[in-house]
């Protein structure tokens, strides 16, 4: 039997079509409604509310706990303002990506770091003759994410102030519905958006004041089918999707560096001695050979494709998580882990690893596609991610 | 055929016996299988000891099974059907339990009920397992070189090996060497925290062995038993339709169709040796056969120590025979139940107080429960036996068959499988009917610890001592494994230095039991690799 989130009274009575999936031994909604149309233009039209309480998530205290972090994590810890967040991936002694996620800054000595995979016994290893009291908050804390333009709108009722000073990536303390919560202004949609964090026992009352001071902006509880969608056009890998991580790789093919994720800003050489540091450095002198890179598939080639064939050219409306092989001439030199068709930008965007040598924005490269049963290859070009960033995401 | 001559005799139908048989006979060669017993498989069969009751008699779950020999021989064409045995649950001492179900989020609920770091570590375990198993593998599908002959050909092989070695990396080699070493007890501390949960694992590393959980070496045999897991589309433990012996029909059906011919009933007293070259088999009535190529698949001491007289081998060759272990320490209790037992463990109040997931009784009788509560509990087992008795609360492997599969037993009724440690073979003052009963007993009180309705659910039991493993399937001391899986019987050295590649000091004599590289479990490879060596030598 999978878990049920603190949600699950809530979700499960707005669930339309039985479209669930699993997330981290939890039951996810993939789309409430038929279909996750209406769902993904609420990111990007005006507030949608997804559930994601499933993700893994750490709470860090006592006096070595920025140590423990900082010898974990590839950003500087200890730059790191109490009330910031920062997003980080951690490494192996190798310097290959074990997850990535989101560490949250209460405090001088306190801390929340969110994951994708279980990373306890990771923290446990690293902490060891270290004064920190690690935590696995996991299934004791529950959390929203509200993200869309009017997110804001909606928050700000909620909580009955202004949130024009809670800036990109800083985290404030607040009450919703009388529920004490933390609002952190993260997301994964790369749109204006929130996350809220609470007591897993009081999560209900947060989720129902949300959705009455929600109402007049259109808020809408989302899956993860729109989710999915949005976080391609933002550019944001997903683990297990997009990478290996460097604890499961069976093959040294399968693993991945942050330089080859896209993820060397995040990488912290300078500061004192981390997980992968020596590795990161040699590689960092040398330059990966692999770079994440967007991919827009060139339409009037696809449509010539299904021309051929006598039919109007046809994309799924879910993102794909199939591996796409991609060729420049005959050589392949490369593959696509992530595809969707943007309902926005109205393209077909792919996040593509890529060999250095052709990893360059605007180089015309080839994304093999099946019409009809049969492979064919479509025109694509390397584009820079993200595909879609407003400024609404900062301002 | 009486005292007609074929290109093959092989003696005795266990599996490995028949997987030769038949690649021989896929050659074209004119095989003769002869079996002692009234049916094939040996310690793989299924048998109606009560009416409409099938046990499956010895062993009772397949993985190691090869898949080239699924393919090559088409076993689920001639009835190889692998049902799933997904669960283990393993009762604790103070009224909790531990499980390990299929599903792999489950699997972690239920472990971080016990221990949130150890719900970590179990996944990255059984990568670092998969790992080993991959390693090992090649050396499994592989003839074992000989390390003091300096021939081209072994020093190419041997070249091979060195370089797969190489090749798996300073971090997998140490963790190989680790394993190849140590007890599997020192092997799971490192890992985990959870006694019940260590416990549970080390029975892998004990079966079939004259070992304790904290008896060096036992961690190899751990991951024999992981080996079975990695070939991807395979299932790991799973259980056969109709029984075990369902798995030696498949194969004989294979040998048969063919063109082996499969005589039942017709013991083997000795092989003909004329010129230290091997011409026939000389049954116990005095029929004989002849044939050029005389294969074995009976374990080492009977081959070479019953059926070849000792002045036609080497006498060091025979020492080493006498010495390869084979002490048996491992006993079987087969049950015709009434009704369904039940865990007191698993019982919905029970499952609420310890904070457990609900689970219905049909579910997770369906996969096997373990009595293995505690290290010291399984390695007391091992201090029973250590000094001469059966264990008092013996380990136990537990299957219900029926459940999987409805046809083993009447309808609404049961049949139970019970594997349990130790029960040696050289117990004080050798074994009788008193004390097989005994044992028998000291089996279902340890049961009816934890599934107190057992007792009264029992219809007829067989009990099954190492001495009545010898004496059905001639199995010598009632290894199940023709010998033991130690560091210094395997690869080789299996069965003895020099001799590890199925052939004999006996010219055209060959061996091709569990006895021989890569050892016991329902494998095949060894009977497959024999009939490629000698297809190899004479074609
Ligand atoms: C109680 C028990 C439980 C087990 N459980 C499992 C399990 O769950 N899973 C697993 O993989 N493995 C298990 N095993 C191990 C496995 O069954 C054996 O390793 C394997 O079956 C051995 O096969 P074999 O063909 O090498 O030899 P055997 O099965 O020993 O075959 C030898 C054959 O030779 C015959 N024979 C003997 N003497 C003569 C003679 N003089 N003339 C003619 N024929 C003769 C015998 O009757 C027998 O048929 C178990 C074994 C036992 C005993």
């Amino acid at each position: 039997m999978l878990k049920t989130t603190p949600f699950h009274p809530r979700t499960a009575a707005l669930m339309e079509a039985q479209q669930w999936r699993r997330w981290a031994g939890f039951l996810a909604a993939s789309a409430y409604e038929m279909s996750h149309e209406r769902e993904y233009h609420a990111i990007r039209n005006s507030a949608a509310l997804f559930d994601v309480s499933p993700l893994y998530k750490y709470h860090l205290r006592g006096r070595d706990a920025t140590r423990l972090l900082d010898r974990v994590v590839t950003r500087n810890v200890a730059k790191c303002q109490p009330c910031q967040v920062m997003y980080t991936p951690w490494c192996d002694p190798r310097g290959k990506v074990i997850d990535d996620g989101t560490l949250h800054r209460f405090g001088e000595d306190n801390y929340r770091l969110t994951s994708a995979d279980p990373n306890l016994r990771w923290l446990h290893q690293n902490a060891r003759g270290m004064q920190v009291e690690i935590e696995d908050a996991s299934e004791r804390v529950a959390s929203l994410s509200l993200q869309g333009p009017l997110s804001r709108s909606i928050l700000e009722h909620a909580v009955g102030r202004d949130l024009g000073a809670l800036k990109f990536f800083r985290l404030t303390n607040a009450t919703i519905g009388g529920v004490s919560v933390v609002i952190s202004r993260t997301g994964y949609t790369g749109d204006l958006g929130y996350e809220v964090w609470m007591d897993a026992s009081e999560a209900l009352p947060v989720w129902d004041a949300l959705v009455v001071h929600g109402k007049p902006y259109g808020i809408t509880p989302a899956g993860m089918l729109a989710l999915d969608i949005a976080r391609i056009e933002a550019g944001l890998i997903l683990l297990d999707v997009d990478y290996v991580s460097a604890r499961k790789a069976l093959i040294p093919g399968q693993l991945s560096s942050p330089f080859e994720l896209a993820l060397g800003w995040t990488v912290s050489i300078d500061k004192q001695p981390f997980n992968g540091k020596p590795a990161l450095a040699r590689e960092k002198a040398d330059g990966p050979s692999w770079s994440l890179m967007g991919l827009e598939i060139d339409w009037l080639t696809l449509e010539r494709l299904y021309e051929d064939m006598g039919l109007a050219p046809r994309v799924a409306a879910a993102a794909s998580r199939v591996s796409v092989p991609v060729y420049d001439g005959s050589k392949q030199v490369g593959y696509a882990t992530s595809s969707a068709w943007s309902p926005l930008l109205k393209r077909y965007i792919a996040l593509a690893h890529l060999e250095a040598s052709s990893a360059t924005p605007g180089k015309e490269l080839e994304f093999e596609i099946t019409v009809e049963h049969r492979r064919k290859r479509a025109t694509a070009r390397v584009r820079k991610l993200p595909f879609y960033d407003p400024a609404r995401k900062r301002s | 055929m009486r005292n007609g001559k074929v290109d093959a005799i092989v003696i005795g139908a266990g599996h490995n016996g028949l997987i030769c048989a038949a690649y021989l006979a896929r050659a074209g060669k004119k095989v003769l299988v002869l079996e002692r017993r009234h049916l094939v498989g040996g310690a793989a069969v299924t048998e109606e000891i009560v009416p409409g009751f099938k046990f499956s008699e010895f062993s009772y779950v397949v993985s190691l099974l090869r898949p080239e020999i699924i393919r090559e021989l088409d076993l689920p064409g001639h009835g190889l059907q692998i049902l799933p045995l997904e669960s283990t649950v393993t009762p604790m001492l103070d009224g909790n339990y531990l499980a390990a179900w299929g599903d792999h989020d489950e699997t972690r609920r239920e472990l971080y009920r016990h221990s949130p770091l150890d719900a970590d570590a179990y996944d990255e375990f059984g990568i670092l397992m998969h790992h080993m198993a991959h390693a090992v593998k090649p050396i499994i599908g592989m003839m074992p070189p000989d390390p003091t002959s300096l021939s081209p050909r072994e020093l190419l092989s041997l070249g091979k090996l060195g370089g797969h070695m190489r090749s798996l990396g300073a971090r997998k080699f140490y963790a190989l060497h680790k394993l190849m070493t140590m007890s599997s007890a020192d092997y799971l501390d490192e890992w985990f925290e959870t006694d019940v949960l260590k416990a549970t694992k080390s029975a892998s590393g004990i079966i079939g062995t004259f070992m304790g959980p904290r008896s060096p070496g036992s961690a190899y045999v751990l991951l024999h038993h992981y080996m079975g897991e990695i070939d991807g589309a395979f299932r790991a433990w799973g259980f056969q339709k109709g029984g075990t012996g369902g798995v030696s029909d498949a194969i004989a059906g294979a040998a048969k169709r063919l063109g082996a011919e499969i005589k039942l009933e017709a013991p083997v007293g000795r092989v003909i040796v004329k010129n230290g070259r091997a011409s026939g088999v000389a049954l116990e009535n005095g029929d004989e056969y002849h044939a050029d190529i005389v294969v074995s698949g009976l374990d080492p001491k009977r081959t070479f120590l019953k059926l070849v007289e000792e002045r036609e081998l080497p006498g060091d060759f025979v020492a080493n025979i006498k010495r390869f272990k084979t002490r048996g320490s491992s006993g079987k209790v087969n049950l015709a139940l009434s009704e369904l037992p039940r865990l007191t463990c698993m019982e919905p109040e029970n499952i609420a107080r310890w904070k457990g997931v609900p689970i219905p009784p049909e579910r997770y009788l369906r996969g096997a429960i373990s009595i293995s509560p505690t290290m010291d509990y399984v390695e007391r087992a091992y201090d029973d036996a250590k000094h001469g008795s059966f264990s008092k609360r013996p380990y136990m492997d537990v299957v219900i068959p029926s459940m999987i599969d409805p046809e083993m037993a009447p309808p609404g009724q049961h049949v139970m499988s019970i594997f349990c440690q130790y029960a040696p073979f050289a117990i004080e003052g050798g074994w009788d009917d008193a004390k097989r009963e005994a044992f028998g007993d000291a089996v279902i009180d340890a049961l009816a610890v934890h599934a107190p309705n057992i007792k009264s659910a029992i219809i007829a039991r067989q009990v099954l001592t190492p001495a009545d493993i010898e004496r059905i399937t001639g199995l010598t001391e009632g290894n199940i494994f023709q010998g033991e899986l130690a560091l210094d019987q395997l690869f080789f050295l299996r069965p003895a230095p020099g001799y590890a590649k199925y052939r004999t000091p006996v010219d055209g004599f060959y061996q091709c039991g569990s006895g021989t590289h890569p050892g016991g479990g329902i494998m095949g490879a060894s009977g497959r690799l024999a009939a490629l060596t000698i297809l190899g030598e004479r074609s």
